[in-house]
């Protein structure tokens, strides 16, 4: 794996354990180390943190802070993973909404790996500016409502446009059509989650054969947008 | 909802450098009419629409005005993804109006939308999805008989087929215009195509048809040959359909599937089957409006004759398929007169009006007809209480002007103007002496 791929990570840990950063080395990883949130500020690359890893071991206190304002006013929050001892799980209760996963320590390297791996994959949207949603060939632009795939300008109606971007802000996300259907049409709309079905008809139609499944039915549930298989 | 489509249309139109917007509507029979404006003129028609002379449209003229008003509907605003790269242009499907901004009566576009909206009280959604037949020529000789490109059947693939590319690219432009296509084949005539549509809402889908017989006959006449959806160009040979696939939804769930029923239909599918099949006759005028239509008409061509329903009797009216996986929602019904020159507002509407009288009214369901009703005799069918579809235009005319539920669900204007309009196009064929004639008569007689 190359930088190109994943960006930059930063590591909150005063000072990040020496298992962690050989973990992170081994495997390809760039990233930072960054002891207090203004340290983080000012070291961010230009196009932002890629993921972030919160080592709760040390100063447990001064991590929340850390991912409370990595949280804050985001749009698209960076993905989190915590670092918890396996004699403090309690410590995640509650915090839910503040990391999107997490591994015991000490860890197995495999184990952190895979989780990162899968971390970063569903973060695979890149939002080197906040007005651009990028997944593979695919790329939005929420400032002028244009969609284009491996440069090619895909030209979408209203909805089709709106559910796009809905889909491709949450890679690897599991939405029924229920959700799909008030959330990008709002509860009001007459159709029905069969309209749900139809616009991703549409929307893999103009999409084209080759990056069709970039929308997947998972069945009897709903609708993934992620990996297409020509690979991303 | 209708600003942000608005300001998504507007700011796509800028982006994308839209020279020339062409509003789109379709007149009583069928043909799509347009005219272009500019990309200043986009907001302003947004707003406010345009306003036209509709006097020289088909069905459009009325006594007192002949000024109406077009406005465009947002969702249906689409980049064309042919003609001149450098001067981009963009179409959108318009209702029209009145100039005092109600309803036009005499758009058929209108005449579909009123019959959904109806539907809207009984909780439910109406999919369709036609498979549609044409048929690609060479350049026309005058006079002379239309000569097909190939004479592959059904299903072949094969050099035989010359008009697989045509139909690949066919394809592609459809799919990136937002028109699945679900099957596409050479169909059993030389030179004869199908391509069926993934089902969509009848609204939209009457706009896809639309868009569709443009893009074929776009394609075909880039590549110097025509396309036809005329019902039946060749003698002898099978004719083109448009086989209209349907069902009704309630949310997400196929109001026409029961899982108990032996057949999978609902109570409710079986009245609608019911109500289509009493009221076809007086519908057909509308599904097959030209005096061709009712040559496709005939036994022998795997195109409907007799009023009936079976699940797997293609000589019947209406086929319940069997869907695949015993899928509840391709639980569906199959009404196989229409012909591609029909105007697809119309026919939906109409198909939609017939089947939803039966529903309302409780109209109970006759037999199976599962015999091959081309080898029964009259008395037979009379039996079985199995009619035939009209004959001719001038049968179809006939019935149809005898029918409240055709009035009702086209309107008064575009009834009378229908009825009208195709009469004139019956006596004008009536007094033409026709070559089977010449043939036959003009040395025994």
């Amino acid at each position: 794996m190359t930088d190109a791929d994943t960006g930059m990570l930063v590591v909150f840990g005063d000072p990040v354990s020496a298992e962690l950063a050989r973990t992170l080395d081994l495997s390809g990883y760039a990233w930072r180390g960054a002891a207090t949130w203004d340290v983080a500020v000012a070291e961010q690359p230009a196009t932002g943190w890629s993921g972030a890893i919160i080592d709760l071991s040390s100063d447990a206190d001064a991590a929340w802070a850390f991912l409370r304002s990595l949280r804050k006013g985001d749009a698209d929050p960076v993905r989190t993973l915590v670092l918890v001892p396996g004699g403090h799980l309690d410590a995640l209760e509650l915090r839910d909404d503040l990391f999107d996963d997490f591994c015991l320590t000490p860890f197995h390297p495999s184990e952190l790996t895979a989780r990162l791996r899968h971390l970063l994959i569903a973060s695979a949207v890149v939002a080197s500016r906040t007005d651009l949603v990028i997944y593979g060939d695919l790329a939005l632009n929420l400032e002028t409502y244009q969609a284009s795939i491996s440069d090619r300008p895909l030209d979408l109606t209203y909805m089709e446009y709106e559910l796009l971007k809905f889909l491709a802000q949450s890679p690897g996300k599991v939405f029924t059509r229920e959700m799909l259907l008030s959330r990008v049409w709002g509860y009001e709309y007459y159709g029905g989650a069969r309209t749900v079905d139809v616009h991703v008809r549409r929307l893999r139609a103009k999409l084209g054969e080759e990056h069709a499944d970039l929308i997947q039915t998972v069945r009897s549930v709903g609708y993934r947008f992620g990996q297409s298989r020509w690979g991303v | 909802m209708r600003d942000q489509q608005c300001d998504y249309v507007l700011k796509t139109a800028t982006e994308r450098g839209v020279r020339m917007v062409r509003l789109w509507f379709t007149d009583v029979l069928g043909n799509l009419k347009s005219f272009a404006i500019s990309q200043n003129e986009l907001e302003n028609a947004l707003s406010d629409g345009m306003t036209f002379d509709g006097s020289s449209i088909d069905g459009f003229s009325r006594v007192q005005e002949s000024d109406v008003l077009a406005i465009p509907d947002p969702d249906t605003f689409q980049i064309l993804p042919w003609g001149d790269k450098s001067s981009t242009e963009a179409r959108v499907f318009c209702d029209i109006h009145h100039l005092d901004g109600s309803p036009f009566d005499g758009d058929p576009r209108q005449v579909l939308r009123r019959q959904v909206q109806s539907l809207r009280t009984d909780g439910l959604s109406f999919y369709i999805a036609p498979d549609i037949e044409f048929f690609y020529f060479a350049p026309p000789k005058p006079g002379e008989r239309p000569e097909p490109l190939d004479f592959g059947g059904y299903f072949d693939l094969t050099t035989r087929d010359a008009t697989g590319d045509l139909r690949k690219q066919t394809i592609r432009t459809l799919e990136q215009l937002g028109i699945p296509v679900e099957y596409s084949f050479h169909e059993d005539s030389p030179s004869q195509q199908e391509i069926d549509l993934r089902h969509d809402d009848a609204l939209i889908m009457a706009d896809a048809v639309m868009t569709f017989r443009l893009v074929v006959r776009e394609v075909a006449a880039q590549h110097g040959v025509y396309a036809t959806f005329m019902p039946k160009p060749l003698e002898g040979v099978q004719g083109s359909g448009m086989h209209t696939h349907m069902s009704l939804f309630r949310g997400d769930e196929n109001a026409f599937h029961d899982p108990d029923d032996p057949y999978n239909l609902s109570p409710l599918a079986k009245s609608f089957m019911a109500g289509l099949l009493r009221h076809a006759a007086e519908i057909t005028a509308i599904t097959n409006p030209t005096v061709n239509s009712y040559k496709r008409l005939v036994p022998g061509f795997e195109a409907p004759v007799h009023v009936s329903w079976a699940r797997n009797n293609r000589s019947g009216l209406i086929r319940v398929p069997i869907p695949k996986r015993g899928n509840p929602n391709a639980t569906r019904l199959e009404y196989r007169s229409p012909d591609p020159s029909c105007n697809p507002y119309l026919t939906f509407a109409m198909i939609l009006a017939a089947g939803m009288r039966g529903v309302r009214e409780g109209y109970e369901l006759p037999g199976e007809a599962d015999a091959n009703l081309f080898e029964l005799d009259d008395r037979e069918l009379n039996r079985l209480g199995i009619g035939q579809l009209p004959q001719s235009l001038s049968d179809s005319l006939r019935v149809m002007e005898e029918s409240e539920l055709a009035r009702e669900a086209l309107g008064e204007h575009i009834f009378e103007w229908f009825l009208r309009n195709k009469r004139r196009e019956w006596r004008e064929y009536k007094t033409h002496v026709s070559q089977f004639e010449i043939d036959r008569y003009l040395g025994s007689l």
